[in-house]
């Protein structure tokens, strides 16, 4: 079995059926990449998996156990993180705080956390120290160390792009969801950024994007998945994908003759 | 007048009680509360019906009085805190009003409209502590109001407070990131209806006696002030929020034109000052409190220096 | 009194409150339509509209005797408050609410609540903290039809609402400017690209709600009576009325203020629950359905995209 499983993923919203019967799977250490028209029902897809949202039918298996409808929190902390198409950082948070929350479900031990949090000085101090050691960790694999007193909202865009991949990296994920990383980002950002993806595979991250930018998906997916109107219509490697008459079909659209003779 | 700046004390401190309250569940985890009347409501009778009827002593009642508003308030808030802000709003606002209603009409625990009378005063080993040396009082206050304050802005400071925030700025990342928000939503909506409890203790003891018309909704909108003037996020600033909004309470005394002022024009004060704050300055007078990380910071670079020079 | 009788005579009270409650939540649900937020001066409104209403209807009937010129001066005084309470509408939302678009969504709702507390107090300072009696602008003797009693104020209440209501489904469904005030509730943003005026159109729910609420509280004025503090609790339950039909859906106001009228009529006259614990049965319909179904009995659910 894959690191990441889904078997006929169903989602249907009032008739409407943005994600049908997908088989999706992500392999242990590679980059999957996750591709289709805009509306295919890619970030669907993603928040079913990440218990954002509930899928109609269908399951969800990660490393081997079930963990369909599982809500978006425990999905966490069973080590499955996840950035946002539309940046949602904690605005008003200093860099390294957002960093820090990340570290949340880390620190601390299991039992009467929050009582033993409110009497005891030194535990807490103790407790901050260590998750604000780790979090400035995941600040310097980014290079963002010396913004780590910002406000998250004053940081530019690019930073900010990477400030949600550090805060999503902080919940030591083994599975990373990055939902349109280069949205937004110029040709030498872009280029960075797969470089980014690069090392996080390397520290034993398995990832899965969305993207729209071919070339970076081309680049650096070991694996791509296709989906068009919901539904799962190629998959394989970026040669077999580039070559693959149904994905052309979708991104290019049939010839006009052929759409009139519909 | 020296007589009336104890009195708006002693009305800074209690309102001061329920304003850390109000800036827990609404500086720092974003949820409109609209109940601190209902849960002053159940501190205050608790203390008066168990000290009453029951023959407890204050201590004892306190502790039961801040047990007895956390409950509510997780019964109140299980049901809301999974939906939208607004509706919470509403909700808790009829929740205060339900308490009122059943105040008002059960006359076997709590003697109706007519309200209970002759609350036996505090005592603290042998020592009476009466309303009407209000220096004793005001001390006592200030006692208790400074250990809540304290285990409050610990809790802030604590990563609890800082998953409370991650809430109030984005509940959907904060979830991704492995918060329980209901769970930490409920705590804190607890821990904020507690602390108004003992607050309404205080007022029993103050008053000596308790009846609905002390439990209305003013008071909420009063605490809802107190946060939104001194600053949301900042358990200081909530404190001189409460200060301040006694003060303009008691002016017309103060000054003597009680007689001229109509009663309404204090009340039509605050509800310009949620306006106007809004408007012109919704951080409030001083501001959110930044989350402090110095200590830790130090240690860090200390740690990296060492590293460095090892390297 | 027959039992089949009786039941008519429950059905009719409940559907003269739940015309009210349609009437006021009507106000609600625009509103939040367009700026997804609760105006929590509604019920504020109301009560001022009350007071326009009476002092008018009073100074125009004067000392004439009960006859048909206290009827017209009844219609005149609605109508004035109804222009009043637009405007109040109106101005509210341009100095209070207005700047505070684009803030939290915690501003506006915020600055809300001190208007509510504003309104209502400056009404206690005006007029007194004493209640008022709004005159029938007839005899209002019951009338029983087959069995069933029936006061004529039943008959102007229900008459009234449903007009209204009628006349708001045909304004929003049928002409240009209410085709533009769908557009804007739907998404501003494309609304405003399109050319629709959307300050304007805002302007115009806050008239519109405002005046239906001015007519609510006058006709629950001749039920009950009119006092500083007479829209807290009848805002309150409009507000649930609004969100059990499903907020920001005009039909589900309407469906959902009937629905509330009756379930507190038969709950106190059927299910036998104290008069006192009256108004607790809105807030636990509130609950209820926020439990079960949170987006109302008409609403469509509302995702946060992600």
């Amino acid at each position: 079995m894959s690191m990441l499983e889904t078997q006929a993923l169903t989602r249907e919203f009032g008739g409407v059926i943005a994600v049908n019967k997908v088989d999706f799977f992500a392999e242990k250490n590679m980059i999957t990449g996750l591709i289709g028209p805009n509306g295919a029902g890619k970030t669907t897809l993603f928040n079913n998996i990440t218990g954002l949202d509930t899928p109609t039918s269908g399951k969800v298996f990660f490393e081997g156990k079930e963990i369909t409808g599982t809500p978006a929190d425990k999905v966490c902390r069973l080590g499955i993180a996840r950035t946002f198409q539309n940046i949602r950082l904690f605005k008003e948070l200093s860099v390294v705080d957002n960093v820090m929350v990340g570290r949340h479900f880390h620190a601390g031990n299991s039992k009467n956390r929050t009582i033993q949090a409110i009497l005891s000085y030194l535990h807490v101090e103790k407790e901050e120290k260590k998750t604000y050691m780790d979090a400035m960790k995941w600040l310097e694999f980014f290079g963002l160390q010396d913004l780590r007193n910002e406000k998250a909202k004053n940081l530019p865009y690019g930073y900010q792009r990477e400030l949600e991949i550090a805060r999503a990296l902080a919940t030591e994920p083994r599975l990373l969801f990055l939902d349109e990383p280069a949205a937004g980002m110029n040709p030498q950002e872009t280029e960075d950024l797969m470089k980014t993806i690069r090392r996080i595979r390397d520290i034993g991250v398995t990832v899965v994007l969305i993207e729209h930018d071919m070339k970076l998906v081309m680049n650096i997916c070991d694996n791509i998945t296709v989906l068009n109107y919901g539904q799962k219509i190629a998959q394989g490697t970026a040669q077999e994908i580039q070559s693959n008459p149904a994905v052309i079909e979708a991104y290019l659209g049939k010839d006009e003759d052929e759409e009139d003779e519909e | 007048m020296l007589n009336f700046f104890i009195l708006i004390l002693i009305y800074t401190c209690i309102y001061a009680f329920m304003s850390l309250g109000q800036n827990l569940i609404t500086g720092y985890s974003g949820m409109l509360s609209l109940c601190a009347a209902g849960f002053f409501a159940i501190g205050s009778y608790t203390t008066a019906i168990l000290t009453t009827k029951l023959g407890w002593s204050f201590w004892a009642t306190l502790p039961v009085a801040a047990i007895l508003a956390a409950l509510m308030g997780v019964l109140i808030g299980l049901p809301t805190l999974r939906l939208k802000g607004d509706y919470l709003a509403i909700a808790t606002l009829g929740f205060a009003e339900i308490v009122r209603n059943i105040i008002n009409n059960w006359d076997a625990l709590t003697n109706g409209p007519m309200g209970i009378q002759r609350i036996p005063m505090i005592t603290i080993f042998g020592i009476k502590i009466s309303p009407y040396q209000k220096y004793g009082f005001l001390l006592m206050e200030v006692i208790l109001l400074f250990i809540c304050w304290f285990l409050f802005e610990r809790l802030a400071s604590s990563r609890m407070g800082r998953a409370l925030e991650a809430i109030r700025e984005d509940e959907i990342a904060a979830k991704s990131m492995g918060i329980n928000v209901t769970k930490y939503k409920v705590v804190s909506f607890a821990l904020g209806a507690a602390v108004t409890g003992i607050a309404g203790c205080l007022q029993a003891e103050f008053t000596l006696s308790v009846s609905p018309g002390s439990y209305v909704f003013m008071v909420s909108i009063m605490v809802l002030c107190t946060v939104v003037l001194g600053g949301m996020g900042n358990f200081v600033a909530v404190i001189l929020g409460a200060f301040i909004i006694q003060f303009i309470s008691y002016l017309p005394q103060l000054i003597g034109l009680s007689n001229i002022i109509p009663a309404q024009a204090k009340q039509i004060i605050f509800g310009l000052i949620l306006v106007i704050m809004m408007i012109y300055r919704p951080q409030g007078i001083l501001g959110r409190k930044e989350r402090n990380n110095k200590k830790a910071e130090k240690a860090w670079s200390e740690n990296k220096e060492v590293v460095n020079e090892h390297a | 009194m027959g039992s089949v009788s009786l039941l008519f005579q429950h059905l009719m009270n409940g559907l003269t409150l739940g015309g009210i409650y349609a009437l006021i939540a009507l106000g609600y649900t625009m509103v939040y339509g367009i700026l997804k937020f609760i105006n929590f001066a509604h019920g504020d409104i109301l009560m001022v509209g009350a007071y326009i209403g009476l002092f008018t209807f009073d100074a125009l009937r004067g000392t004439t005797p009960l006859g048909p010129w206290w009827l017209v001066s009844f219609f005149i005084a609605m109508v004035v408050s109804m222009i009043g309470c637009a405007l109040l509408g109106m101005i509210i939302e341009k100095i209070a609410y207005k700047p505070l678009r684009k803030g939290s969504r915690l501003a506006p709702l915020l600055s809300a609540i001190g208007v509510s507390f504003i309104l209502s107090n400056g009404a206690a300072w005006m007029f007194g903290t004493h209640s008022r009696k709004f005159n029938y602008p007839f005899d209002n003797s019951p009338i029983s039809i087959v069995g069933v009693v029936i006061t004529p104020h039943q008959i102007l209440i229900l008459v009234v609402a449903i007009v209204m209501m009628v006349a708001l489904k045909i304004f929003v469904d049928k002409t240009k400017m209410g085709k533009a005030m769908r557009a804007t509730s739907l998404d501003g943003d494309t609304a405003k690209l399109m050319g629709i005026n959307s300050d304007m159109i805002i302007s115009l729910t806050f008239g519109i709600g405002s005046a239906l609420a001015a007519c609510g509280g006058i006709l629950i004025s001749l039920d009950y009576k009119v006092y500083a503090t007479m829209g807290t609790m009848v805002g309150l339950k409009a507000f649930v009325a609004a969100v059990v039909g499903g907020i920001g859906n005009i039909t589900g106001a309407m469906l959902g203020g009937f629905l509330l009228g009756l379930l507190e009529t038969f709950g106190v006259a059927v299910l036998g629950i104290p008069q006192g614990f009256k108004d607790a049965i809105a807030f636990a319909v509130l609950i209820l359905i926020l439990l079960v179904k949170p987006e109302g009995l008409l609403g469509k659910v509302e995702k946060e995209k992600v």
